[in-house]
């Protein structure tokens, strides 16, 4: 268990690592945390000619507002650094809330937010609870600057619309309207496992209380995150009861996902899980949005 | 007894090294010029060799040799057995099969050694392994245990004509008599998976032939120090005395660091003479998974008759066990199972009988527990079936069918892993019941908590079983006692020790007959240049096989003691006390020499020493138990099922053991608790999952799952002390105490919790996944 030979460029600033990445191109791996990409060089499973060590750029270590009442994050935040940080946890105690299932302290004192984005494993809750926070990612290189919402980024297991080239630089969050409620929900094995299933839901009434939107995201159900469409679809514009809540986390469940097994939780129990969760995550989304 | 030191909680000597950082482990041993090793593992669990190209790895700059099973020649030789077979149970069928040094024409299991690079360093090593070239022709795996004793199975040994290993048919009294004359017969198909020991550090080796002293040191992660020299000498044509092995603190062995002479522990010696350099070789988790031995399942056909008042007439069992490609380790694990199934009952006739298979994988050998757990799972089930269906408590049909305490010593007639019928020394069953109920609030769980939880919808159930361990088994240790110029004393014994407290608990026996501060008893242990017989630590034995060894060690100094003080200080023996570092007399106490003092004229520098004396304050003892200690308990849990989510809380945790004299308390609830985290482990996370072509599909650590800290109840340990009358400190062990028990009360208490489903559990581990799988089953039977 130790990683082949590679290269190492460390950077100082953004300029620097785009012109590394032109130059290189897929003979280049960013390493942000490293907390997925060390060990899999370690199996051996990765192996990459070079790494581009962004740890020393610091102008990618950043959590601030945005004009319009959202929040940027840059790639390089430590994932602590934004479950404990008091913006965040007051405009979106959603991500807290996940961060506590997502692996160990010490994974998350090392980890970073954008690393999670852009590493796209469809276990993983960052992904999931961006989607339902209906994030956008901002993608530089050295042609310019793009913007990609949640909903396009996730194309396939660890695969994502980066291009070698480019580099995720921020993921920003938009505000969430009045009247919202969260959920995350999920089921493990045991703390800090992967979730067999996870569900992040943001909901927002009307001032007639009938659900304005609803965006319910799945992990571990599929090849990417999964936004829950049809179930969405069932509440908007509805009153959110309990029998209508059973029959969208059904929907979603049955309907909505594709999901696989593996040796932890077979096709029938997963899509058990994916109802009980989404059933009880947006009880408890319905539940806080009117409060 | 008033004791000063022994029996008290104290902390332990070791651990400020140890979590300083300041203790050595194999892979802290650094020597000059030191070379590194990695294995090629085959991917294949059954294959035949047709080449394998070894000349590219050896271009590689940095590598200095590569060998496979044909450049060790003679030298290549299947290992030795042991554990010898158990001829002393009549009839017993018995085909050895041991490990080889490397797969030399057949690989029988996935991870098994191919070959092996040596480079100046781990990182070369690993890079070389993608430049061999082997020619590998699959075969047809046997995988399953059952279908590996059907007829037209493929064969893990063709020569052999089968895949049975071993069958083993033992009876006490006349089952099927006893069954005929029953009221009720209740009859269930267990099945029963184990996994890793999964220890903290992985095995690791350093060896250091050196030519100019033609000396070998081996400093390994062993449990079985003095064996491993003793047979590395024998392997390598060396004299005993040429051997140094060393083993230095090591992270958990967990049972199956027992194992000698392993793969890298046979090639890497070798090569280290052929080179004339140290080698150094650490397992990493991905091999220790594909490479350690393990436990794996056991699929029994069990039965019980009783009458309908609950009294057992009669238990049978019939099991297969799997072995792996090879049994190196003979018989121990199922032996185990077949001993401890009747546990603390009064099983007038008891038919047992089990077929052990061949298959390709990882050979097993005892990992703590033992096959222990297996036995006590099945008749544990078996006296739960029994009180549903007698419409009993389950504490009662217990009750009703313990061993009392004047029934000891009690001869089960059944031959155990000592090859000797198996006797129970010593216990009181009913009374580790009664405290385990006490300290769980029985009555008011089941009478009123209970069905108030349940009338707010929760699923909370209860299990209490009671268990034995037999432990404490021979042949012998022994250990040396020395009182040094300093008034120190040191300790040696090769019993080894796997992080269990020894440097502690050994100087608590010393301290307590000296009169010394505990922390001035300095204890080696594992390393054979200083002290060379005993057997090592394994099967719960070393505090009371080498406690009693070194009791007995420092009784003889401290009469040497008392002797030259009497003479030196002229006060009668019987008046002299040994306290604080010193003697002196008790009726004038300023008559007293310091101990570090008697020692120096002990071992005078100059004059005539009397004829038949010995020098210094010094002594050896060994101690052999005739059989082993049979220690026990109760264990009682409560959890909480959510029945939606397949989510299992231990809630409560409670054991009351009974592991007689207890040295150090502190350090058996220690040991108590690292049992009962495995013992959660088997209950509902540890399974090694192949799939149909032998391909282990959980071989790291995010997909194997192992008990954390966060998956661990609070445990409640209650005391209780039966002391043994075999050993002169009373004492049993307790290493595989946690362990034995706990599959089976959480079993009993998730069914309790689902009571309104109608559900048995007759498996173990009970992942949430096949919770939900038998929840739906009983929705729809």
């Amino acid at each position: 268990m130790k990683p082949a030979s590679f290269e190492y460029y460390a950077p100082t600033n953004v300029d620097e690592a785009l012109a590394r990445l032109a130059e290189l191109g897929y003979g280049v791996k960013v390493l942000a945390g490293g907390q997925s990409l060390v060990p899999s060089m370690n199996f051996r499973l990765a192996q990459p000619p070079a790494l581009l060590d962004l740890n020393n750029v610091q102008e990618l270590f950043y959590i601030r507002p945005t004009s319009d009442g959202g929040v940027a994050i840059g790639t390089m935040t430590r994932d602590s650094q934004v479950e404990h940080d008091a913006l965040i946890k007051e405009k979106f105690p959603i991500i807290a809330a996940a961060m506590h299932f997502m692996a160990h302290p010490q994974i998350r004192n090392r980890g970073t937010f954008g690393g999670a984005i852009a590493h796209a494993d469809p276990t993983a809750q960052l992904p999931a609870v961006v989607l339902a926070l209906n994030g956008r990612m901002r993608i530089r290189s050295q042609q310019g600057e793009r913007w990609v919402a949640a909903e396009e980024f996730f194309v396939g297991p660890f695969t994502s619309v980066l291009e070698p080239e480019e580099l995720l630089v921020e993921v920003e969050l938009p505000p969430t309207p009045a009247h919202s409620g969260w959920s995350y929900r999920q089921m493990e094995r045991q703390a800090g496992a992967q979730a067999l299933v996870g569900v992040a839901v943001m909901v927002s009434l009307d001032e007639a209380g009938k659900c304005r939107s609803a965006r319910i995201a799945f992990l571990s159900v599929g090849e990417t995150a999964v936004l829950a469409r049809q179930a969405a679809q069932m509440l908007t514009g509805q009153k959110p009861t309990a029998e209508l809540i059973h029959a969208a986390a059904e929907t979603a469940a049955n309907v909505d996902i594709e999901p696989g097994g593996d040796i932890h939780c077979s096709v029938e129990y997963r899509r058990h899980l994916a109802e009980v969760l989404a059933r009880q995550a947006l009880t408890e989304a319905f539940e806080r949005a009117g409060r | 007894m008033e004791t000063k030191y022994f029996g008290k909680r104290i902390q332990r000597n070791e651990d400020p090294r140890i979590l300083t950082g300041q203790a050595l482990f194999v892979d802290d041993v650094e020597l000059p010029d030191m070379l590194h090793a990695t294995f090629l593992r085959s991917d294949y669990p059954h294959a035949r060799i047709n080449s394998i190209d070894i000349s590219a790895a050896l271009a590689r700059p940095g590598v200095i040799a590569v060998y496979t099973a044909k450049d060790m020649g003679d030298y290549w030789k299947p290992g030795p057995l042991l554990v010898p077979a158990p001829t002393a149970i009549p009839g017993v069928v018995f085909n050895k099969r041991t490990q080889v040094p490397m797969a030399r024409e057949e690989i029988r299991h996935q991870g098994e050694p191919i070959a092996v690079v040596i480079a100046k360093s781990r990182y070369i090593a690993e890079d070389a392994l993608a430049d061999i070239v082997a020619d590998l022709e699959p075969l047809d795996p046997v995988v399953d245990v059952e279908k590996a004793l059907e007829p037209g199975s493929p064969l893990v040994y063709n020569d052999l004509g089968t895949n049975l290993a071993s069958h083993v048919q033992q009876e006490n009294g006349n089952y099927a008599a006893a069954a005929a004359q029953a009221d009720v017969v209740i009859k269930a198909h267990i099945v029963i998976d184990r996994g890793i020991a999964g220890a903290m550090e992985n095995r690791g080796l350093v060896v250091q032939w050196d030519p100019k002293s033609q000396h070998l040191t081996v400093w390994a992660t062993t449990q079985a120090p003095i064996a491993l020299r003793n047979g590395l000498s024998g392997i390598l044509g060396l004299s005993e005395s040429q051997v140094r092995v060393i083993a230095p603190f090591v992270g958990g062995g967990f049972g199956p660091k027992i194992m000698v002479f392993q793969p890298e522990e046979v090639v890497l010696t070798w090569a280290s003479m052929k080179l004339g350099l140290p080698i150094k070789y650490i397992e990493d988790r991905q091999e220790n998974f594909l490479a350690m031995t393990q436990e794996r399942n056991q699929i029994h056909d069990a039965e019980i008759a009783l009458t309908k008042d609950g009294k057992i007439l009669g238990v049978k069992d019939v099991f297969v066990q799997d072995t792996g490609a090879f049994n190196s380790y003979a018989l121990t694990v199922p032996l185990n199972t077949q001993t401890h199934t009747t546990g603390p009952y009064k099983v007038p006739n008891y038919y047992s009988e089990f077929r052990v298979a061949f298959t390709d994988r990882i050979l097993v050998t005892p990992v703590r527990g033992a096959g222990r757990p297996y036995g006590v799972f099945v008749m544990e089930r078996l006296m739960d079936l029994a009180a549903k269906k007698l419409g009993l408590d389950p504490t009662e049909i217990r009750r009703r069918n313990y061993l009392q305490p004047e029934e000891f010593p009690y001869r089960t007639g059944i031959i155990g892993q000592d090859f000797a019928k198996n006797i129970l020394d010593s216990g009181n069953y009913p009374a580790t019941l009664d405290k385990a109920l006490e300290m769980i609030e029985y009555e008011q769980f089941i009478k009123e908590e209970q069905p108030k939880l349940r009338a707010q919808g929760k699923h909370v159930g209860i299990g209490v079983v009671t268990f034995t361990e037999g432990t404490g088994v021979g042949p012998y240790e022994g250990g040396r006692v020395t009182v040094e110029a300093s008034g120190k004393v040191s300790v040696a014994t090769g019993v080894g020790t796997q992080g269990q407290g020894h440097y502690t608990s050994f100087a608590q026996v010393v301290a307590e007959q000296l009169g010394v501060p505990v922390e001035d008893v300095r204890v080696v242990t594992g390393d054979t240049d200083q002290f060379h017989w005993g057997a090592g630590t394994f099967a719960s034995r070393g505090a009371t096989v080498a406690g009693n060894a070194i009791h007995a060690a420092a009784s003889l100094v401290r009469a040497k003691i008392l002797k030259l003080a009497s003479k030196t200080l002229q006060v009668p023996e019987e008046d002299l006390v040994l306290e604080n570092s010193e003697i002196h007399s008790a009726t004038h106490p300023t008559t007293c020499i310091p101990l570090g003092e008697l020692a120096v004229k002990a071992n005078p520098s100059r004059g005539a020493v009397e004829p038949g004396a010995e020098p210094g304050l010094e002594a050896t003892a060994y101690y052999g138990p005739p059989y082993g200690a049979t220690a026990g308990g109760t264990v009682a849990m409560i959890v909480e099922v959510d029945t939606e989510l397949m989510r299992v809380e231990i809630k409560r945790y409670v054991i009351a053991h009974d592991c007689g004299t207890v040295i150090n308390p502190l350090i058996v609830d220690g040991q108590i608790h690292g049992g009962v985290s495995l013992g959660v482990g088997n209950s509902f996370f540890e399974k090694l999952v192949y799939d149909e072509n032998g391909q282990l599909m959980n071989g790291t650590f995010m997909d194997y799952l192992i008990p954390r800290a966060t998956d661990m109840p609070y445990i409640e340990i209650g005391h209780l002390s039966t002391p043994s009358p075999l050993n002169p400190l009373g004492i049993k062990g307790v290493g595989e105490a946690g362990a034995i028990p706990t599959p089976a009360a959480f079993a009993q208490a998730v069914e309790n919790a689902l009571a309104d489903y109608n559900l048995e559990v007759r498996e173990i581990p009970l992942s949430p996944n096949r919770l939900f799988e038998l929840l739906e089953e009983s929705k729809t039977s």
